[in-house]
């Protein structure tokens, strides 16, 4: 069963091949099994997850099944689930009990898909690798010494070793589609506004947004089916149409423009990625589309711009963790200021003071317009480039990554060269535009390698019309890593 | 520009976070390698340009002024570290 794809599960259980309990308990079973090697998940609860796979078989048998009824989903933990610790990978928020749903969780609920267990992450989602939480690093199905990539590292591998066939993450700088790459799954980050941010733990306001993690791109769609949708409670969630994902699937490519960008194929990059993405794109021109050469001449300055803005937004967002009103509260204090300091000092680890910190810096009296207007200057720089290149292309092409998933510890001496992994996938954050990431080959080493697309704004279907054509035509996204069977 | 000790602990105390001499030293040498990458984009002429700060230009939503939420103050103070009669408690504040 867990080899399955989500699609394939959704029509087994419609045929009544097996029952949700039984399958929910499949991977129960797998991920009490497996779970020790990869620390993919922080919390399970299978009691709570078997009532909800009860509940499902009951909507499918009074015939109210739809796709995702009894499918069942790893969360990543930043998403708040009634009833369920959530922690965001911090020590903060390791006493936490969400008294409410995020609501993507309502969405899920409401399909009637199961929750499987709430999965590891970077702390806060600040990080690359997943190796920053307080739970301790996630390890990379391919090879266990190494990360899965960051933030929803944990959702990544679970899916890569078939631990869930399918995960919802968040992606502020490449969250999603780095550990996508890096753990050789597909994962999609939609427009911003798309899917609500109502009950996702903040980290970067402006630059967060909730996405699906699965196999192959048609699973993505059906996911994002149920995950977008307007909510009054978002103020920034768009008031659009329902649109059905899944759409474009059979669509031809002939005639597609695809963009290659000269700075993703520049400085930087590792061969063996460089290698897989010119095949991939080769595939794509056998598959009738065109290429066209283009440049974003500003995207290099896109980490530098993202660790003004993002730190910035987060001090300001992570400001409520007073020990107060939930969360950690250090056992020893002086008075109300020693409370919050200590409360803080404790609750937060290194790399997430280290973003406060910048944060607070780049927004404090004098700096403000050097650093945080500044950047808001050049962000429009960067969207502008994408709006000129999507007068001559549909869609644009590129690594995921620059690297395959390196060794757990490598980087983590040196923040700026963590940082630096992510220059592929801020470009989109910050233009607010969708990237998705599909697997597309390996390198020397046998590690995945994701190939990035990049659409306009709303050409979610479009793009996953793109990776299901390719996916017909290639199985990249059908490996498995070795031991995984 | 370089950062120096006193920033980093003037900082620390703005973003009430306390910080211990040997932590605020580690934490100078990488902010100041931070602070070298974020140098790239100050040099960059953007007079012309507005600031950005959301990705599609949308207008603030308005919404009729009635009561929306229903009182869920016991389920919301059950995740409190310490409450009393409806109240956050927090050491005194004033004498």
């Amino acid at each position: 069963m867990h080899n399955a794809t989500l699609k394939s599960l959704s029509a087994s259980l419609a045929a009544r091949a097996f029952s949700s309990v039984e399958l929910t308990q499949h991977f129960v079973n797998r991920i009490k099994q497996l779970n020790p090697k990869y620390n993919c998940f922080i919390t399970l609860d299978p009691e709570r997850s078997l009532k909800q796979a009860e509940a499902a078989d009951r909507m499918r048998s009074a015939g109210e099944g739809r796709p995702l009824t009894g499918i069942p989903i790893a969360q990543k933990d930043i998403f708040c689930a009634q009833g369920w610790l959530t922690t965001c990978g911090s020590k903060m928020l390791s006493n936490f009990t969400s008294p409410y749903d995020a609501h993507v969780v309502e969405r899920l609920n409401k399909a009637g898909a199961v929750t499987l267990g709430k999965t590891n992450m970077d702390e806060f989602a600040m990080g690359s690798s997943s190796e920053t939480s307080h739970y301790g690093p996630v390890r990379n199905p391919w090879d266990v010494d190494k990360v899965p990539g960051g933030s929803s590292g944990g959702s990544a591998a679970a899916v890569a070793a078939r631990l869930a066939p399918g995960a919802i993450g968040t992606d502020t700088g490449g969250s999603i589609r780095q550990p996508a790459a890096l753990s050789g799954i597909c994962g999609l980050k939609p427009t911003y506004g798309v899917v609500s941010r109502y009950g996702m733990i903040a980290f970067a306001s402006s630059l967060d947004q909730g996405g699906p993690m699965a196999r192959c791109a048609e699973d993505l769609a059906l996911m994002l089916n149920v995950m977008a949708g307007f909510d009054p409670r978002d103020s920034t969630s768009l008031d659009r149409e329902r649109e059905d994902y899944t759409r474009e699937l059979g669509k031809p490519l002939k005639g597609l423009k695809i963009g290659l960008p000269e700075e993703f194929f520049a400085e930087g990059a590792a061969p063996g990625v460089v290698k897989a993405v010119e095949s991939a794109v080769a595939e794509f021109r056998k598959l009738g589309c065109e290429t066209v050469e283009v440049s974003l001449p500003n995207m290099k300055l896109s980490v530098p711009v993202y660790y003004v803005l993002a730190p910035a937004e987060a001090s300001s967002n992570l400001a409520r963790y007073d020990g107060v009103r939930y969360g950690y509260r250090a056992p020893e204090y002086a008075d109300l200021l020693d409370l919050y300091k200590k409360t803080r000092s404790q609750g937060f680890g290194p790399e997430v003071k280290r973003r406060i910190l910048i944060g607070t810096y780049v927004l404090s009296h004098g700096y403000y317009d050097a650093y945080y207007i500044q950047a808001q200057r050049v962000r429009r720089l960067i969207a502008r480039d994408f709006t000129e290149v999507f007068k001559r292309c549909d869609v644009i092409m590129g690594p995921t990554s620059p690297t395959t998933a390196f060794r757990i510890g490598e980087k983590m001496g040196d923040p700026v060269q963590m940082y630096l992994n992510d220059i592929y996938t801020i470009p989109a954050n910050l233009a607010g535009l969708p990237g998705l990431s599909i697997p597309c080959g390996s390198d020397a080493k046998g590690l995945p390698v994701g190939l990035q697309i990049v659409g306009n704004y709303f050409a979610e279907a479009k793009m996953l019309g793109i990776a299901h054509q390719y996916q017909i035509a290639t199985d990249w996204h059908t490996r498995m890593p070795a031991g995984i069977e | 520009m370089a950062l120096t000790l006193e920033d980093v602990k003037r900082v620390a105390d703005l973003a009430r976070i306390a910080i211990d001499e040997a932590e605020a030293r580690a934490t100078l040498s990488q902010l100041n390698d931070v602070f070298k990458l974020i140098a790239e984009m100050q040099a960059v002429d953007t007079r012309d340009v507005a600031p950005m700060s959301h990705a599609l230009d949308v207008v603030q939503r308005l919404r009729e002024d009635s009561v929306t939420e229903s009182d869920r103050h016991a389920l919301f103070q059950s995740v409190a570290p310490q409450v009393e009669s409806g109240l956050y408690l927090v050491p005194k504040v004033i004498e």
